[in-house]
């Protein structure tokens, strides 16, 4: 009935499958340069490891399936009269519950592994190893770095050594880094394949990233979502050296005197849109830029997102406060406006900063750390007592902050609001 | 980066200026030859007096058939237009090395690849996916029509509007460049101060009044119009796919259009829904949009399932193996689909716990979806496999599908997905489920069900050679894209510095032209098939042998479908049929009740169109005077109270008779 030509070439399918297969393994695995399987960074080879891992337990059940595919397309081709045929044959409680069960043992697996790998993994979490053989210890001051992403470009501030890059991170190895991540405009995501997992970086909230790089290498990062016409040259150059090397680096940028200072005003300049920006390294760092840049209120006489939170913790304004939206504004048109009032300060403006200050310090960042700490002891996440996980702050810290004594209040809510910013829930 | 004014507007023309004419040589060319075509089209179309054969037959007509194929064709054009935008985006990143910029500059390379993403699952996917249900269903069911037919020819038309607008961009001002899903801060009014997102956030919710009604219409029709014996466990099994998707779609559209609307307050009445400023939350759009976005891909995939298990049924001459662990598996995937939005953004910065449930959620789903799997793998089992064009597209999609599975089950680990989110290894990944699944779907559907649709079979020979070119095209096109996201490749990407990346590209781009050949290789299929449309002629009107009702009536259907409606009494009923030796009923027909066709869908659509237009433009006259145009037609519409007519019983006892001596010469 069916014209010989008709028939399967399942053949070439199961070769064609097998060449694929082949090449992508060879591909992936013999680690040219798959960074993401070959990492100089601990965390980003656990990363790594597990991707390869969850791999290999899923193809227990995937090869099975596609072997079985080939085969019985093959033995049940309608040419093959030798093969059975059994037309009603629709069920099989004993394959139902082969059907349901393999799966779903191969997931409980995976399920486990995911559940502590996503935990001991959280970019949260200090990490507790430098690499497999050597913990850290526990006297290490993890390397902070404040990662803010403009438009279209990366500015890294080195709060212990006072100095700010754009476009160039400079990292020792073997010590534990912490970033502390934001953005100006629009979300942006911080990824440097060879240290970490990536994470956004989002305007007014703060993402953290813990790594560490365990050997020098010259690496690149960037920005992992796409975030607008310059998004293809928002890369930096990172460069992983040793910790002699890096406070060598530190110093020369200190000490470059003639070297461009990052205050406000340098920073209000940066933050314009521009690409391909060359690297640019800055000898002092206004201590407070970057706080304000989370807490949104970099231009004078813009109100932090803090003491909007404050204002509106105490039940606002009420009518009167209409006229303060111009200093909250800060997405692009806003700041114009901003500026504008700002330059020739009317009556009503300089009134409405006057009450403004006298309801509410600015005191921009003084959030608490929510860091999460890597625990000394893994067996609540192996399974030996599954304590909760220490993660968010809990809620009765926070109302204890906001019931505190008259003298300290305003700094006070100033935390309990700032900490709702912080991207961590 | 040049930085354009278009801060022009009038009374009358609203942001309507010179400056939204194209710009790009490109997008110029490309206007003069659509611009030529489109005028060759309508002259042809005049020339041969098709107007009125076309406004009364197809355009006004509430048929669940022509509707169903009008919804394939606005699929396949549209798929023309999107697949256009994957070859632009190929050949910019095969050759962007080296400090060559390309030949897109970002303006236009950003509109493209947000423009594919949007066209393919707005206006590609979903088309093919409606369109299939709404022709199926009820010839599956044994039903005469949908429950609503007007609603029916309406909801195509609302998509079509979507489209239009998606079409008109490409001409008249910009499309989005934020992505496919818009996020904001990008998407506001901010950093996206023209008209790209505004046509965006219109095509969208024009076309999503149509897919939302159209949801509500397939449901109404398969609980309350299946035959009588046709429990919902005797359901053929894509009807049930079709009405897993059809409540998913009710559930998670109006989402998108709620989430669409504070965006548009936010961009036109300043509001902060989504702003970095007053309280503004951006971290909640994306939680809301994934929360249609999630449900949506299975509203793509679960009615492909259902057209696989058809086809493996059928081809393999056997009953569906395990036919309810296949309808809970479908159940299942239907309520997991809702608890799995966050695995689209783990690097959001929620804590280990809730980035571990939503992983853990997400692998869960495998479960049911293996079992599918291996349902159709037993339903091969002992069979008699047929390896027609369906089945090779189901036995192509087997392999494809499982491999796209995995990579999103390793995608689902969120340590994993650190380091993989948002690279070339995801666009892969997806487009392995989306091409290997959903789109072989589609082939082995038309494949499967033109001969029903049409009275012939497709040509066999050019069928082959598009899978050939196809299915390995795909693999080189996508293949080297896992590699790259290996080697820490992010999407969207315009220029790359790297130069050893290129060669990558360069097979990926090879992979794309295979697929172009594949495409231009289905499209002379069509053409043979219907140029030699007598030689592939099906009489019996079930050419495959077929198990489910649909293929019991005449191909093509006659207008009624059913003469009688058909009692039912297993799961394959036709198959049961058959086998049962049920004489086909000759005698004692009666008139039947149908309903009437309108132009009300097409007006209503098209003053819509005009209404997102005028709000896209800030023309606001013009969006007053539609948007009461809108409302006044609806309610005038009410008045239509010629809704329904009956076919003659002579135009019945003819039909029939014609069936009658068509059979005998068939069986002869």
């Amino acid at each position: 009935m069916r014209p010989p030509e008709s028939r399967p070439k399942p053949r070439h399918l199961t070769a064609l499958a097998r060449a694929l297969a082949a090449l992508s393994m060879t591909g992936a695995l013999s680690a040219c340069n798959t960074v993401v399987l070959n990492p100089a960074g601990d965390v980003a080879r656990q990363q790594g490891d597990l991707v390869v891992i969850s791999t290999l337990l899923m193809l227990l059940i995937i090869v099975p399936v596609m072997a079985a595919t080939v085969i019985f397309a093959w033995r049940y081709r309608a040419s093959n009269k030798e093969a059975t045929y059994e037309p009603d044959w629709d069920h099989s409680t004993q394959l139902e519950l082969l059907i349901w069960t393999a799966p779903l043992l191969i997931i409980i697996c995976l399920g486990a592994l995911t559940w502590v790998t996503t935990h001991l993994l959280d970019p949260y979490r200090t990490i507790g190893r430098i690499d497999a053989n050597t913990p850290v210890a526990a006297n290490a001051k993890p390397l902070e770095v404040e990662v803010v992403a403009l438009d279209w470009k990366w500015l890294f501030i080195y709060p212990e050594q006072g100095v700010a890059t754009v476009n160039e991170l400079v990292v020792p190895t073997g010590r534990p880094l912490q970033f502390k991540i934001t953005s100006s405009s629009v979300m942006n995501s911080f990824y440097v394949p060879a240290m970490a997992g990536q994470i956004y970086a989002m305007p007014g909230m703060e993402t953290r990233l813990h790594a560490v790089v365990n050997k020098p290498i010259e690496t690149v990062g960037f920005s992992a979502n796409y975030s607008g016409a310059g998004f293809s040259n928002m890369r930096f150059a990172t460069h992983a050296v040793t910790e002699a090397d890096f406070a060598k680096w530190a110093a020369g940028v200190k000490a470059n005197k003639t070297g461009p200072a990052l205050d406000r005003a340098t920073y209000l300049e940066l933050e314009k849109p521009s690409e391909k920006v060359p690297v640019i390294r800055f000898a002092t760092v206004a201590p407070d830029l970057y706080d304000a840049i989370v807490d949104m209120c970099v231009e004078p006489g813009k109100m932090c997102m803090s003491e909007m939170m404050a204002l509106d913790a105490r039940g606002g304004l009420g009518k009167a406060g209409i006229r303060n939206v111009e200093m909250l504004a800060y997405d692009k048109h806003g700041r114009e406006a901003v500026a504008k009032a700002n330059a020739t300060p009317n009556a009503a403006v300089q009134r409405e900063l006057a009450w403004v200050r006298a309801l509410c310090r600015q005191m921009p960042g003084s959030a608490p750390d929510n860091t999460v700490k890597a625990p000394a002891n893994l067996r609540s996440l192996t399974g030996a007592g599954m304590a909760a996980p220490q993660s968010l702050p809990l809620f009765g810290k926070d109302e204890q902050a906001l019931a505190q004594p008259k003298a300290e209040s305003p700094v006070a809510v100033n935390d309990a609001a700032h900490s709702s910013q912080i991207s961590r829930n | 980066m040049e930085v354009v004014d278009h801060s022009h507007w009038s009374p009358i023309l609203g942001r309507l200026w010179w400056d939204a004419m194209p710009q790009e040589p490109i997008v110029l060319a490309t206007f003069v030859v659509v611009a030529l075509g489109g005028a060759a089209l309508v002259a042809g179309l005049t020339y041969f007096k098709l107007w009125g054969y076309l406004w009364k037959e197809w355009f006004t007509s509430v048929d669940h058939k022509k509707i169903g194929i009008m919804y394939m064709i606005l699929g396949l054009v549209m798929f023309l237009r999107g697949f256009a935008d994957a070859v632009m985006m190929r050949i910019q990143q095969s050759i962007a090395f080296n400090g060559n910029e390309g030949y897109l500059n970002a303006h236009h390379y950003d509109q493209i690849f947000t423009a594919h993403g949007v066209i393919m699952i707005f206006f590609v996917a979903m088309p093919f996916v409606t369109g299939l249900m709404n022709y199926i269903v009820p010839l599956q069911i044994g039903a005469r029509d949908v429950s609503f037919p007007f609603l029916n020819n309406f909801s195509f038309w609302m998509t079509t509007a979507g489209a239009v607008l998606v079409m008109a961009s490409l001409f008249i001002g910009e499309f989005a460049q934020t992505g496919w899903l818009a996020y904001p801060p990008l998407s506001n009014l901010a950093y996206s101060p023209w008209v790209g997102v505004d046509y965006y956030i219109w095509a969208l919710q024009i076309a999503g009044v149509g897919t939302l009604l159209s949801g509500v219409n397939l449901i109404a029709t398969i609980v309350k119009m299946r035959a009588p014996g046709m429990t919902m466990m005797r359901m053929p099994i894509f009807t049930w796919t079709a009405l897993c998707t059809n409540i998913l779609i009710v559930a998670a559209f109006p989402v998108l259009t709620a989430v669409m609307t504070m965006l548009t307050v936010d961009r036109y009445l300043g509001f902060n829904f989504f702003t970095n400023d007053f309280g503004g939350s951006p971290m909640m759009y994306v939680n809301l949009i994934w929360i249609w976005g999630h449900p949506e891909v299975y509203i793509l995939i679960l009615p492909l399932f259902g057209v696989f298990s058809e086809v493996t049924s059928t081809f393999s001459g056997k009953r569906l193996f395990g036919y309810s662990s296949m309808v809970y598996a479908t159940l299942v995937i239907t309520i997991l689909s809702y608890l799995v939005w966050l695995h689209h953004f783990f690097t959001m910065g929620s804590g280990a716990s809730v980035n571990s449930f939503f992983g853990i959620t997400t692998m869960v789903i495998s479960i049911p979806t293996g079992a599918k799997l291996f349902n159709w793998l037993f339903t091969m089992y002992r069979g008699r496999i047929r390896f027609e064009l369906p089945m090779m597209w189901t036995v192509a999609f087997m392999l494809t599908f499982t491999i796209g599975g995995m990579t999103g089950v390793l995608l689902a680990v969120p340590p994993a997905d650190f380091v993989l989110h948002n690279s070339l290894f995801l666009i892969a990944h997806f487009h392995n489920v989306i091409i290997g699944g959903v789109l072989f779907g589609i082939f082995a559907a038309i494949n499967f069900w033109w001969p029903k649709a049409f009275g012939f079979k497709l040509n066999e020979f050019w069928g082959k050679v598009s899978f050939w070119l196809w299915v390995p095209g795909f693999w080189f096109a996508f293949m080297p894209l896992y590699i790259l996201g290996l080697m820490g490749v992010t999407r969207r990407m315009r220029t790359f510095d790297d130069p050893s990346l290129q060669i990558f590209f360069i097979i990926a781009a090879f992979g794309a032209l295979m697929i172009a050949g594949g495409i231009g290789a289905m499209l002379v299929q069509f053409a043979v098939s219907i140029w030699k449309r007598e030689e592939l002629k099906d009489e019996t009107g079930d050419p495959w042998n077929g198990r489910t009702l649909e293929w019991s009536t005449s191909s093509p259907p006659p207008e009624y479908n059913f003469a009688f409606t058909p009692i039912v009494h297993d799961i394959d009923a036709w198959e049961d049929m058959k086998r049962c030796g049920v004489e086909r009923p000759t005698a004692g027909f009666r008139p039947i009740h149908m309903p009437k066709g309108t132009g009300s869908g097409l007006i209503l659509a098209g003053l819509s169109t005009v209404l997102g237009f005028a709000m896209i433009w800030y023309i606001w006259w013009l969006a007053a005077v539609s948007f009461l145009g809108v409302i006044g037609f609806a309610i005038f519409h009410t008045f239509n109270y010629k809704r329904d007519y009956h076919i003659p019983v002579e135009t019945v006892e003819q039909t029939e008779a014609e069936r009658t001596r068509q059979l005998a010469a068939a069986g002869a």
